[in-house]
């Protein structure tokens, strides 16, 4: 966990409001795992005050890529920053993906919703590399919301689009798409990072069929890295439920251990 | 070279910057970011006697220049504090203050007493203003007989400096301050968040599960040094400022109004080097303007 004050940005690319940055932060890369996250200070002003979290959505020597879209002004103004200025970045923060020799030759399934895509990236990268076969699944509103497309199928990935209003790829919601493929794939392992109902959907599933499943949780995150006790969620922990920091423990946590909130009335 | 030391009469700090309870965890958080040892000190969360949960989240929101929480006081409680987390403490030469809280003054009284067996605490500043913990932000530092109350049961109790941690959310800061003061606190810390909340236009409800919350950060600062102002020319007792402080400018106009002494809030959230860069630029402003010792500029404020 270090900070650096001055991550140049070395790369850029957008789709409509989705953004991917590549960073150069030797620092960070060098310890860089699988569904960590680094704190991003948008504003030397006050306002955004607080620095806002990015999955590490890939890193590759010296370098290391976020991949976000715009869901208000911490995002919208770190859209507007330009390749060759730089960020002020901690990381990389939390606990990551378990990945490793174990899953060599076995078959992996990774769910994305959105920009929940994000973690997966760096995930298949890490997991390819130790021999496993990975399959992701790729869920948006519309076409539009599926960006990564092209890069997980230059990576020789093999993909599975859904979308909502079935303007690409399967028509309906990733989860439904998981479920219909499943036991096709039969999977050692399924990873997820996405909308909080989608996870609950993929939580299920993979309960009912008994495989191993972890997900990347969000929270809204004060300090990111353990100080304030801002992101807490309930965790079971020996048998016991306790609130979590979520940026310490986590964000990523087996399906045992997670309590998901109840749905709204 | 600059001498950044203050001297709170109970203790001397080795520069003025300490880092406020609840912001800075437990202090070793920030041991891979800043050398501690540089600190004039640092609070550490609030401990009740036993571990506690805290409120339910959300707990967090941010608003323009601010931070409102509603964290709850979660923590480890007292023993597994001394036990575990306060043997790393004191391998750091740097004041350590503990933020001591309780649902009733006995249980003030009973953390303390607890904490008086153990070594390396140089004094305990008494969490009676946390908005978060009762019904509509109720706290003892709301009124001047519970404050009195609490505070001179704690000072009977306790082996050590006794700093009391004021409210902002009353309308005569004053008038608190001199009960503390009556109590025979030997400082006092001012002040703790205000009660506030947010709201979800969508949901049509509010954003923090608390309903309410704590405001702090740099939107807070001006009310904070009006209060500061004021309480510094009635009492005779230190004051340390705590609101909004994140540069070396922001802890200067305190110290030149009259604090002694400030805490480092939610800017250590920010950048966690924020300590340490205050305690650079305080000795750049000194070096500058021909200071030998940060303490001649404390209460210069020309009105
Ligand atoms: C561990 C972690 C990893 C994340 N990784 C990514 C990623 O790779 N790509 C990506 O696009 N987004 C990611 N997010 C969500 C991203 O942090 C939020 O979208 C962003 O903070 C919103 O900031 P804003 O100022 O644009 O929005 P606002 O709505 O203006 O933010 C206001 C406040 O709410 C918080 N907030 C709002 N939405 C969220 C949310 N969903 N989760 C946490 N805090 C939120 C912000 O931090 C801020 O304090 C991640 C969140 C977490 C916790
Ligand atoms: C997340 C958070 C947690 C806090 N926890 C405590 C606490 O445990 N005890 C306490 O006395 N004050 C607590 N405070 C109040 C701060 O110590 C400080 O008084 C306040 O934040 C104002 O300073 P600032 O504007 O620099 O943040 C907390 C503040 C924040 C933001
Ligand atoms: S974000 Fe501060 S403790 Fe997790």
């Amino acid at each position: 966990m270090i900070k650096d004050p001055q991550a140049l940005i070395v790369g850029k690319k957008n789709w409509e409001d989705y953004y991917l940055f590549s960073l150069e932060s030797s620092g960070i890369a060098s310890q860089a795992l699988p569904g960590q996250f680094i704190m991003v200070r948008i504003s030397a002003q006050p306002q955004p005050l607080l620095r806002r979290p990015f999955s590490i959505h890939s890193k590759e020597k010296k370098n290391i890529e976020i991949f976000f879209q715009i869901t208000g002004l911490g995002t919208s103004l770190l859209s507007q920053k330009r390749i060759g200025e730089s960020l002020d970045i901690l990381g990389p923060l939390g606990k990551g993906f378990v990945t490793g020799e174990s899953f060599q030759d076995k078959v992996i399934v990774a769910v994305g919703g959105g920009r929940g895509i994000a973690p997966l990236y760096f995930l298949s990268q890490e997991l390819c590399s130790s021999g496993a076969s990975v399959k992701i699944f790729y869920g948006g509103k519309s076409h539009k919301d599926l960006p990564l497309k092209e890069k997980f199928e230059k990576d020789g990935i093999e993909l599975f689009c859904s979308t909502d209003d079935g303007s690409f790829g399967y028509k309906g919601f990733v989860s439904d798409f998981f479920k219909a493929e499943l036991e096709k794939l039969n999977p050692s392992c399924v990873f997820a990072c996405g909308p909080e109902e989608m996870m609950k959907k993929i939580a299920q599933i993979t309960q009912e069929k008994n495989i191993p499943a972890e997900f990347s949780l969000e929270s809204v995150m004060g300090c990111g890295f353990g100080a304030c006790w801002g992101c807490v969620k309930k965790i079971k922990k020996n048998f016991k439920e306790e609130w979590t920091k979520i940026c310490e423990e986590g964000p990523v946590f087996s399906r045992e251990e997670i309590i998901w909130t109840e749905e709204e009335k | 070279m600059t001498d950044l030391s203050v001297d709170l009469g109970f203790i001397k700090l080795k520069n003025p910057v300490l880092a406020a309870s609840g912001t800075f965890g437990y202090g070793l958080e920030f041991s891979p970011f800043i050398d501690l040892n540089k600190l004039g000190g640092f609070v550490v969360k609030g401990l009740y006697f036993s571990p506690r949960p805290g409120n339910l989240p959300p707990r967090l929101v941010e608003t323009p220049g601010g931070l409102i929480n509603a964290i709850g006081l979660p923590g480890v409680g007292v023993e597994r504090f001394s036990e575990e987390i306060l043997p790393e403490l004191r391998k750091y030469n740097t004041a350590i203050i503990v933020n001591v809280c309780g649902e009733s003054n006995e249980e003030y009284a009973s953390v303390v007493e607890r904490l008086n067996k153990e070594e390396g605490i140089s004094a305990y500043e008494l969490n009676i203003s946390c908005p978060n913990v009762k019904k509509d932000g109720l706290c003892p530092a709301l009124s001047p007989k519970d404050t009195f109350s609490v505070v001179s049961l704690v000072k009977k109790s306790s082996s050590r400096p006794v700093i009391t941690k004021l409210s902002p959310n009353v309308t005569d800061i004053v008038e608190i301050a001199l009960s503390a003061q009556e109590a025979g606190t030997d400082a006092l810390s001012l002040v703790n968040t205000f009660l506030a909340m947010a709201v979800d236009i969508e949901t049509k409800k509010p954003i923090l599960a608390n309903t309410f919350g704590g405001l702090s950060g740099p939107a807070i600062k001006p009310l904070v040094l009006r209060m500061v102002y004021q309480v510094v020319s009635h009492v005779k007792i230190p004051v340390i400022g705590i609101g909004g402080i994140s540069s070396g400018k922001d802890a200067l106009e305190y110290l030149i109004t009259g604090a002694k002494a400030v805490e480092v809030g939610t800017a250590n959230f920010i950048d966690p080097e924020t300590t340490v860069k205050i305690i650079e630029e305080l000795k750049t402003y000194c070096q500058k303007k021909g200071i030998d010792k940060i303490e001649t500029i404390i209460g210069t404020l020309k009105v």
